[in-house]
């Protein structure tokens, strides 16, 4: 049988390993030490903060948090839940993951946001934008962990920067979209009344954006969700860790648990996020998808709703 | 009244697509602007106009759907920027300045209404009416002071707090009447802005409009669908067709002479006596001079012009009516002294003001005199015409009006 292979054998690998641990690595080292370093700042100091504060006082305020933006069901469905987690033991890895997810999230809005108004200003940089944007959610997720563990190492500030990467398109896209889908005579009438680029964006293009924007946030959440246990593989702490090591040790138990503690914790911030995207949308409700998913897991979720604005 | 040109306009195009330069080549061989569409794919959307609006006038815009209107006014505070010419306010060059000049432009001296409302649906009715205030950099307690006086001139103070989607169409466009007057520009340009209005309210605007520009000497562009609104505010008209500007004008002379069979079609349901001034209709006032008022003279005058009362002026100004029952009596009784025989309550109005005002003065029965802005007599207008007009008899115009040229 022939074989390409007979012909030629690339080694393709070993140029790999040549670029990045010959040239990459070495040439920019302090690059990625310097970029790490914000992410673990963020993450040491989070993880330290919401594992000091007593379980009372974490429930209550998220409780309360969850009550303004999603309701009274909500709220109650919240408490139980950490109730429920500190009883199985999880509530420190909890704390870990929460702290990964929220650095993670922290940075995608700081990078995201920006990048999206880029896009939706310039049709040039979207265009260069968008096909990345593309590469960056169809390459599996445990792709990312390869070149990840090569220029910032193992432990959890990779696992976050892998998280950040994985789950920042969500934000950008619907940034990009929300700016862009603004009326155009709105933004002509601020002009009329001598704008500058930058009032119109603040006064007219952020806030009219804001639910689109607060949709794209909720995405990036559940995603950076979804990356916990992935980056646990490469060394994250938290709820993926326990999952990771349940399954390693063929713990049924142990991985169930860590894998409960997660969906809880996903079911809240979701909830939340949503919540939040709604209080500013004021009357129109069921025109988004997310809008007829989430009253559909309402009767599930929660019972009444205030529709108050959480101002 | 000593005028200034405020804004300038000279051989304006706006051609939309891609093939601009072609069609400004089909323009100048005299295509229209179906032939052009047609040819190239390209909008004529503003062809060749030219006009000067001076300070403290009401230019209104009229014309169809499509004629380029909406497409005009945006040209003149740089929403649109034209395919060719020039558009000056105060000698500066809007479609030829920076971004930064252009902006210091729309903040301190234009401001807009637009035809679609264009309200922000995200601010309440206050923050709406204060945007252009927050734009300029006004204080939040000064600009929402300001914007309620204006949410006051529109009647809509009481729903500052609502948002505009919790407002009617005409109380929207209201909102964006009173966010266009908040600023306190001094060139206004109003897209249609009376447009969703009921004709009560309608009215009150447009009072409101004449006003503000009266008291405050706002320059206003005023685009309308709607004649008789053109008539009753503009100080000169402009009939759009096309693109074009097919005759610029006074009321008068849109009404009186229409350039073409198009204006002839929009003036042919016009009431006449809200456009033609008094003085149009009025006739000599042959009076007499008050030091040689006698009787006899008098008398005779009238019988001479065949009227039955004759005004007496003093250094021109009218200081009363004398009617000819009044003037026999006093030649049988007081031996020819009038003076005291005088109506001094005469019926007097300015002879630029509409026909159809002088009917609450016509029911005295005395003619009424037409006086300048220095109140001196110009003209006498009898009751009969006032009557005949109102009840809609053009021809009476119209002799009236070739009786008084051919008198001059
Ligand atoms: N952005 C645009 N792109 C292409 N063509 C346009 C654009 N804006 C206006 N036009 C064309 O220019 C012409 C004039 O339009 P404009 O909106 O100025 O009309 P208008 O007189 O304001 O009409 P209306 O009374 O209906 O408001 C129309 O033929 C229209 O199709
Ligand atoms: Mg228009």
């Amino acid at each position: 049988m022939y074989s390409p292979a007979d012909m030629l054998e690339i080694p393709f690998a070993d140029w790999v390993d040549d670029f990045v641990r010959g040239f990459l690595v070495p040439t920019f080292r302090p690059v990625f030490r310097a970029m790490q370093e914000p992410v673990d700042f963020l993450m040491q100091n989070l993880d330290a903060f919401l594992n000091a504060v007593p379980w009372l006082i974490f429930a209550a305020v998220l409780g309360l948090i969850a009550w303004r933006t999603a309701g009274r069901g909500m709220a109650i469905f919240t408490v139980l839940a950490l109730a429920f987690i500190d009883m199985i033991g999880l509530w420190s890895e909890t704390m870990t993951t929460l702290s990964m997810i929220i650095t993670a999230v922290v940075f995608c809005i700081v990078l995201g946001v920006p990048l999206g108004i880029a896009a939706a200003r310039s049709d040039k940089f979207l265009s260069i934008l968008r096909p990345i944007l593309d590469i960056m959610q169809t390459i599996p997720s445990f792709v990312y962990l390869v070149p990840i563990v090569m220029l910032f190492g193992v432990g959890t500030v990779p696992g976050v920067i892998a998280t950040i990467i994985f789950a920042l398109p969500p934000i950008i896209r619907l940034t990009n979209l929300g700016i862009r889908n603004v009326r155009g005579d709105l933004i002509e009438a601020a002009k009329a009344f001598g704008s500058t680029p930058r009032q119109i964006l603040w006064e007219v293009q952020l806030p009219l954006a804001l639910r689109t924007i607060m949709a794209g946030l909720n995405q990036t959440l559940m995603l950076a969700l979804s990356m916990v246990v992935i980056a646990a593989l490469i060394g994250a702490g938290g709820l993926g860790l326990t999952v990771n090591t349940g399954l390693g040790r063929l713990a049924v138990g142990t991985a169930t648990a860590g894998g409960v503690g997660i969906v809880l914790l996903a079911i809240i911030l979701d909830r939340i996020t949503q919540g939040l995207g709604e209080a500013k949308k004021r009357t129109d409700e069921s025109k988004s998808v997310k809008g007829t998913v989430s009253r559909l897991l309402k009767p599930i979720f929660g019972g009444s709703r205030s529709t108050e604005p959480a101002e | 009244m000593a005028m200034a040109t405020k804004l300038s306009i000279k051989a304006l195009y706006k051609i939309f697509g891609e093939r601009g330069d072609e069609a400004m080549r089909l323009i100048e061989s005299g295509k229209t602007k179906d032939e052009i569409l047609a040819e190239t794919g390209a909008t004529v959307g503003v062809n060749d106009v030219s006009v000067d609006i001076e300070e403290g006038e009401i230019f209104v815009v009229m014309g169809l759907s499509g004629s380029g209107k909406s497409t005009l006014i945006r040209m003149l505070n740089g929403l649109i920027a034209p395919t060719s010419g020039t558009i000056t306010i105060d000698g500066d060059d809007i479609a030829h300045c920076s971004d930064e000049k252009i902006r210091e432009i729309r903040r301190q001296k234009i401001s807009m209404v637009f035809q679609h409302f264009a309200l922000f649906p995200h601010k309440t009715i206050l923050e709406n009416a204060a945007f252009g205030l927050k734009i300029k950099g006004v204080g939040v307690a000064e600009r929402n002071e300001r914007a309620r006086k204006s949410l006051a001139q529109v009647g809509l103070e009481q729903y500052a707090d609502s948002y505009p989607e919790q407002l009617s169409g005409g109380m929207q466009q209201r909102v964006g009447l009173a966010r266009g007057l908040a600023a306190e520009p001094q060139v206004l340009l109003m897209d249609e802005p009376f447009g969703a209005l009921d004709p009560l309210i309608r009215r009150d605007m447009q009072e409101e409009l004449l006003e503000l520009q009266r008291s405050l000497g706002k320059t206003i562009v005023f685009i309308t669908h709607d004649l008789n609104e053109a008539l009753i505010l503009g100080d000169k008209i402009a009939i759009m067709k096309g693109g074009r500007f097919v005759q610029v004008g006074t009321a008068e002379e849109i009404v009186g002479s229409p350039a073409d069979a198009y204006v002839e079609a929009f003036t042919k349901d016009i009431d006449r006596s809200r456009v033609f001034p008094a003085q149009r209709v009025a006739k000599p006032a042959e009076a007499l001079q008050k030091a040689d008022l006698v009787a006899p003279s008098a008398l005779s005058a009238m019988e001479r012009l065949g009227r039955d009362a004759i005004y007496v002026v003093e250094n021109g100004k009218p200081v009363g009516v004398l009617r000819y029952r009044d003037a026999q009596g006093a030649l049988q009784n007081a031996g020819g002294d009038c003076l005291s025989a005088l109506v001094t309550s005469f019926p007097k109005a300015d002879r630029k003001k509409p026909i159809f005002e002088l009917y609450p003065l016509a029911r005295k029965g005395l003619p009424i005199a037409i006086v300048d802005d220095a109140d001196q007599l110009i003209g006498v207008v009898e009751p009969e015409t006032i009557f005949a007009e109102l009840a809609g008899d053009d021809e009476t115009v119209e002799e009236e009006a070739a009786l008084k040229t051919a008198a001059e």
